[in-house]
């Protein structure tokens, strides 16, 4: 479905990806793990068009979507949900989940899709009028997803969904992930919680500065002894 | 103070109730339609004239609010739109009446139809200019974006100011030597029919009607604008540029519209301000101007129609009303020509002091726009609280109901 090939992507004279090349299937969960400053969310946001790669090609169900501006990638229904959440702080939830169909002139489909995430996300369901800045990080996470997948994806990219969240509801986050792709969607997920990420996916990929170091089923990288050491933190 | 509260509370329930608001807005059709032919009335043209320049003023002031308001975009130099659309209004008009004049449609009517005939068209100049300088620089963001628009205003003064292309007449203006500005179409037919007794319709009465309907259109254009689907657009970029683009929205051409619909409103203004007048200079286009602008939509309350029209009518007529009360005959006695002449010179310092004060005290402005007012004022600290309660309660529930989150 998503063919990464060889992408470099600078930050000025920084090369932050010095040539990755990793692929997703369709109804699969990929990750991407990896330190700090490893290029994680470089490479998402370079897929999602927040920023261009300076060489390399980004192929999506055959078509080039390298160096594409974000709100066309967004048009191909490759969504992004970005690090931070970043939804949309003054908006009701509702409003915010209406954005996310931003896209879409589906009217019906739109309130179908409504109604689904709602039903997934009970929390959300309970503070549908409340301002989006006004919820818990948790909260706020949920309703992040909830937002992309009201653009129905093909490709749903979550940007370290865990961050900054109390372990409980990091479980809660990964449980709907798992949920969200036996319903059909495709996931590449980044994140540095390893454990938890490789849990749940089926392939992933370890980057260490700029390139993949690594690369694997999860039950193979879970077991593998350099990622337990460096990224699991076991002695 | 607690009574001036407990006052303005009670005011504010009246106003939001059903009868409340359908009298608040009777009284304020009344003021609108009545009170300048009062004046009329009177002979008190002076006030009249006043009145049609806050509506110039209101006009430009809710160009700018979408731009500032609905966009977050702030730009400095707003009245370059304004000064462009009044030099291509009388140009245009020269134009025209040479045409007409070669054609032989000139003889006995002195006429001038040019600023119905160009009216339609007034917001292209102004548009067009809004895309000019707004395709290069709208990658720039908050302060950059406000230092380049700052300079474009300036560019657009001094150009004109030194006759670029030959059109702007320089420093003393349009029309030039041998150029005239004959009466508009209309206001001769509502001095001669419209009139009686000692009452006179006059050309400011007539400019003063023109513009208030001119005003009413943006309204109805504005109010429709914010609820569409660019108005959402423009809420979600002012509020997070990159959840915006992830959710689809071209986050370029968004600004670009705001800039374009904005720059279109500071056009329609230059242009009938231009055949109001009758004379333009490159004076009425300086940077103050601009700034005025600016402080009547912050004044008013950003991102809101009523807000800004309030600010815009405080900020234009209260300075003339107490220019014209310090020179009128009640204070002559009291205050020499002079003295007169410096009250009315102060008015920028009071404006000064006015802002501090404001964004000190009221950042949202008078009449706030429910979503803005929220995002300018400092984050609550019940709402902080309440948001940690709930996170706590969503760590430490989970020991006994999985279900919570």
């Amino acid at each position: 479905m998503l063919k990464v090939n060889d992408l470099h992507t600078f930050y000025g004279k920084i090369e932050a990806l010095k040539g990755i090349t990793i692929e997703v299937h369709e109804g699969e969960i990929v990750t991407l793990i990896g330190a700090n400053g490893a290029g994680k969310s470089t490479t998402l946001k370079t897929i999602s068009g927040q920023i261009a790669p300076r060489t390399g090609s980004i192929e999506f169900l055959g078509e080039q979507i390298a160096g594409m501006p974000a709100h066309l990638v967004t048009a191909k229904r490759v969504i992004q949900v970005p690090e931070g959440r970043r939804i949309f702080p003054q908006m009701s939830v509702r409003e915010n989940l209406e954005m996310g169909a931003f896209l879409r002139n589906d009217k019906d489909e739109i309130a179908a899709d409504l109604e689904k995430v709602l039903e997934l996300f009970p929390r959300l369901r309970e503070r549908v009028a409340q301002k989006g800045g006004t919820l818990s990080g948790g909260e706020q996470q949920m309703l992040a997803i909830a937002r992309g997948m009201m653009a129905r994806p093909n490709l749903l990219m979550l940007d370290e969904p865990s961050m900054g969240l109390a372990p409980v509801i990091v479980e809660v986050i990964f449980d709907t992930i798992k949920k969200l792709n036996k319903a059909g969607t495709t996931i590449l997920l980044v994140e540095q919680n390893a454990a938890m990420a490789l849990q749940v996916a089926d392939r992933g990929y370890v980057l260490e500065t700029g390139s993949v170091a690594l690369t694997g089923t999860g039950k193979e990288l879970l077991g593998n002894e350099r990622v337990r050491k460096t990224y699991l933190g076991e002695i | 103070m607690g009574a001036i509260r407990n006052g303005l509370v009670a005011v504010n329930d009246f106003f939001s109730t059903r009868v409340g608001r359908i009298a608040f807005f009777f009284v304020l059709a009344l003021i609108t339609l009545f009170l300048p032919v009062m004046f009329q009335a009177a002979g008190n043209v002076f006030m009249v004239r006043i009145f049609a320049l806050v509506g110039i003023y209101v006009l430009l002031a809710l160009g700018l609010n979408i731009v500032v308001g609905y966009a977050g975009l702030l730009n400095l130099g707003y009245i370059a739109f304004y000064a462009v659309g009044a030099y291509a209004g009388m140009n245009l008009g020269f134009l025209m009446q040479e045409l007409l004049k070669g054609l032989g449609f000139l003889g006995e009517r002195p006429e001038n139809w040019s600023y119905w005939v160009l009216l339609p068209f007034a917001a292209v100049p102004g548009v067009l200019a809004g895309i000019m300088i707004g395709a290069p620089v709208l990658r720039l963001r908050g302060d950059y974006l406000a230092i380049v628009t700052l300079g474009f205003g300036e560019i657009v003064r001094i150009a004109v100011t030194n006759d670029i292309f030959g059109i702007s007449n320089g420093a003393s203006g349009l029309p030039g030597v041998g150029q005239t500005v004959a009466p508009v179409a209309g206001q001769m037919w509502v001095r001669e029919n419209l009139s009686f007794g000692n009452f006179l319709f006059s050309k400011d009465l007539y400019w003063y009607f023109i513009i208030v309907a001119l005003v009413l259109f943006a309204i109805l254009v504005i109010t429709r604008l914010d609820n569409s689907r660019l108005g959402r657009a423009w809420v979600a970029m002012r509020e997070d540029e990159v959840a915006a683009s992830s959710v689809g929205v071209n986050i370029l051409t968004t600004k670009l519209w705001a800039f374009a619909l904005g720059a279109a409103w500071g056009g329609i203004a230059g242009h009938t301000y231009a055949y109001w007048v009758g004379f333009i200079s490159p004076e009425s286009f300086n940077f103050m101007e601009s700034v005025l602008v600016v402080c009547m939509v912050v004044l008013g309350g950003m991102g809101s129609i009523p807000g800004t029209i309030l600010g815009a009518v405080l900020i234009t007529a209260v300075p003339e009303v107490i220019r014209a009360l310090a020179a009128s005959p009640l204070l002559s006695g009291v205050l020499t020509p002079e003295q007169a002449s410096l009250v009315g010179d102060y008015r920028f310092l009071i404006f000064g002091g006015l802002m501090v004060v404001m964004m000190a005290l009221r950042p949202q402005g008078i009449l706030p726009s429910k979503r803005r007012a929220r995002e300018l004022q400092p984050v609550d600290d019940t709402i902080l609280a309440q948001e940690n309660q709930q996170l706590w309660e969503a760590e430490h529930k989970h020991d006994s109901d999985s279900d919570i989150i």
